[in-house]
């Protein structure tokens, strides 16, 4: 007889699970409680041991793939019957669509019970909760196959059918894609590295926290160029230092960009750290300049190119990427004309520096050809408003435009 | 609840140890049991992925000058650094039958630990979505767990007079934002490890009892 695995409830809130590594292949013979697979939660890991004796037929998801509590991770089978093969499970897991987790797939069809009754019993088995949920969102109960006790719908088993239908949670919808076998044959599948994955997590949790809005200023660097252009190549700032010190001082002038929300709070950081974001081979990396606001700009040129240089040869400290207020992220760099960035969590505002380069401009109602650029804010909209937003951007603007040594 | 007090012990022998006192708890041979230790330089990686490899920040002659081993150890999470002044502890607990929720066990030893900062005038606690025992925004100690049938092995890891320049050469458990810290550098003083282990031995005994 067949015996399914499936992902253990390893806590009363925890209500899912990742799996580290399969210990045995399809194929291989297995005792009772020998440890079939290990799965994580949290910083937890655990031993899944085997539930029956006899030969692994089905292994139903991958390493690195995050199971719900109680969905199928593996079929073992008696050897003998493994011959005959288990013809009722294979045909059931093969109406799945590849690669998915077969237990998401709502159940109903399969069932050969009459609808109604179906339907009576799911519903005299769920909470008022559930259905309350299910009601929400126009689900009906009877289609969603439940994992609580003696098959009883949760509310997670809700949440699943929903996320699973595209009902909720675009994140979600996104990791089931790249399950679902997307790759064609000739197409090369590479895992990601831990980086990417914690990039990965880091945006879409950005996108899900704040009330993005991005804002875009055109800024006249000329009289910054004929600065740079008057100080000799050994010392020379970079455009980016300048950048970064015109933020520091504006963000002192309008200090909830340098601020994060936590839960109903406001926290307006005293210090002014300015991350810049550097791009690495496979990913990028934010180095911190701490008290950006007290330096000066040789000291914050110095510190962008320390950091950077560092930042590159896999040289930095933890302490160099902790402790960022604000982001600097510079895409024109590569020709972007502008950007419109993601925030850095928990910051709430984020700074794109687009191509410096020269265009033609009006100055004094005249055509001339002028330094120009694009710097774009994003902006946590929960917080602070475009009025806000605009403020702070004419910070950076007068001070790039007419520098000088820090403004009364 | 028995508590072995077993000093240095390297890294690779402590990991033996606790494998067979898992095994040995598994079987009802011991009861529950606390291992209290200390490693000599070791970076541990997880097996998720490269295991953490590319969280470490050091190549490797910089690490064979410092006399740090890198070793693998079978347990998930990410790149952890052990050294002299850390205290380690091991409980081989069995979770089962009235004890099953790694959350909660992993908040009891989060516990353990709140309170032996308190008794030093620290107040340590949780950061949402990051295990182990914070002071602001520095990671005091650190927690890693592991369960076979509902039998814990690996455990917590309190840095007290612990070398946090050691943290440089990786960016702990992959949470690039947040430093480290140890009892010590809190005090601004050296701290006594058999008193810490003393502390941590009675708060353990109250949580767990």
């Amino acid at each position: 007889m067949a015996t399914d695995v499936v992902m253990p409830q390893m806590g009363e809130s925890i209500t899912e699970g990742t799996i580290v590594r399969w210990m045995k292949k399809v194929g291989d013979r297995i005792d009772r409680d020998e440890p079939l697979l290990e799965i994580t939660t949290d910083k937890v890991d655990a031993e899944v041991p085997s539930p029956a004796a006899g030969i692994v037929v089905q292994i139903l998801a991958k390493e690195g793939e995050t199971v719900s509590v109680n969905h199928v991770l593996a079929v073992i089978d008696a050897p003998d019957a493994v011959a005959a093969a288990p013809a009722q499970k294979t045909a059931a897991v093969a109406a799945a669509p590849a690669g998915a987790a077969p237990a998401r797939t709502p159940q109903g069809s399969a069932q050969s019970k009459p609808a109604v009754s179906m339907d009576d019993a799911a519903r005299d088995r769920t909470s008022p909760l559930v259905r309350k949920l299910a009601k929400e969102h126009h689900v009906d109960i009877s289609q969603i196959h439940g994992t609580g006790i003696s098959g009883r719908v949760t509310k997670y088993d809700v949440l699943d059918y929903l996320e699973q239908t595209g009902q909720a949670g675009q994140a979600g919808q996104a990791g089931q894609a790249g399950r679902a076998g997307l790759a064609k044959p000739g197409d090369r599948v590479e895992p990601m590295s831990v980086m990417r994955k914690k990039i990965a997590e880091h945006m879409v949790l950005s996108r899900r926290t704040s009330a993005h809005v991005h804002t875009v200023f055109e800024v006249n660097f000329s009289a910054i160029a004929r600065i740079r252009q008057a100080t000799p190549a050994a010392g020379k700032p970079t455009y980016l230092a300048f950048i970064v010190a015109a933020v520091a001082r504006a963000l002192r002038a309008v200090p909830v960009l340098n601020s994060s929300v936590d839960g109903d709070s406001v926290v307006y950081h005293k210090d002014i750290n300015i991350g810049v974001a550097v791009a690495l081979e496979g990913g990028l990396i934010v180095p911190v300049i701490k008290h950006a606001d007290t330096r000066d700009l040789p000291d914050v040129s110095a510190a962008i190119a320390d950091l950077a240089g560092r930042a590159r040869t896999k040289q930095l400290t933890p302490e160099d990427v902790a402790g960022g207020t604000f982001t600097v992220t510079n895409p024109g760099m590569l020709g972007a004309q502008f950007g419109t960035p993601i925030i850095n969590q928990p910051q709430t505002a984020i700074l794109a520096v687009g191509a410096i380069e020269k265009r033609p401009a009006v100055v004094n109602d005249a055509l001339a050809v002028q330094t120009m650029a694009y710097l774009a804010l994003g902006f946590d909209h929960r917080i602070i408003d475009g009025a806000v937003a605009d403020g702070f951007m004419s910070h950076v603007k007068q001070a790039l435009e007419h520098w000088g040594p820090e403004p009364a | 609840m028995e508590v072995r007090r077993l000093g240095r012990v390297p890294y690779p022998e402590a990991l033996a140890l606790q494998r067979e006192l898992v095994v040995e708890r598994q079987a009802g041979r011991v009861g529950d049991l606390l291992l209290l230790v200390e490693h000599p330089h070791v970076l541990t990686l997880g097996v998720r992925g490269d295991g953490g490899r590319s969280h470490i920040l050091a190549p490797a002659d910089v690490l064979a000058a410092r006399s740090v081993d890198v070793f693998e150890t079978g347990r998930g999470g990410d790149v952890t650094y052990h050294g002299p002044g850390q205290l380690v502890g091991y409980p081989i607990i069995d979770l089962n039958p009235d004890r099953r929720d790694v959350h909660r066990y992993v908040r009891d030893l989060e516990d353990v630990l709140i309170r032996v900062a308190a008794d030093y005038g620290i107040e340590a606690g949780r950061v949402p979505g990051l295990t182990g025992v914070w002071v602001g925004d520095r990671k005091l100690a650190a927690i890693g767990v592991r369960i076979a049938r509902w039998v814990t092995s690996h455990g917590f890891a309190l840095n007290v007079t612990t070398d946090l320049d050691y943290f440089n050469l990786i960016v702990p458990c992959g949470v690039a934002d947040r430093g480290v810290t140890s009892l010590a550098d809190l005090l601004g003083r050296d701290v006594n490890g058999a008193d810490v282990e003393d502390r941590v031995v009675r708060h353990f005994g109250d949580v767990f009892a």
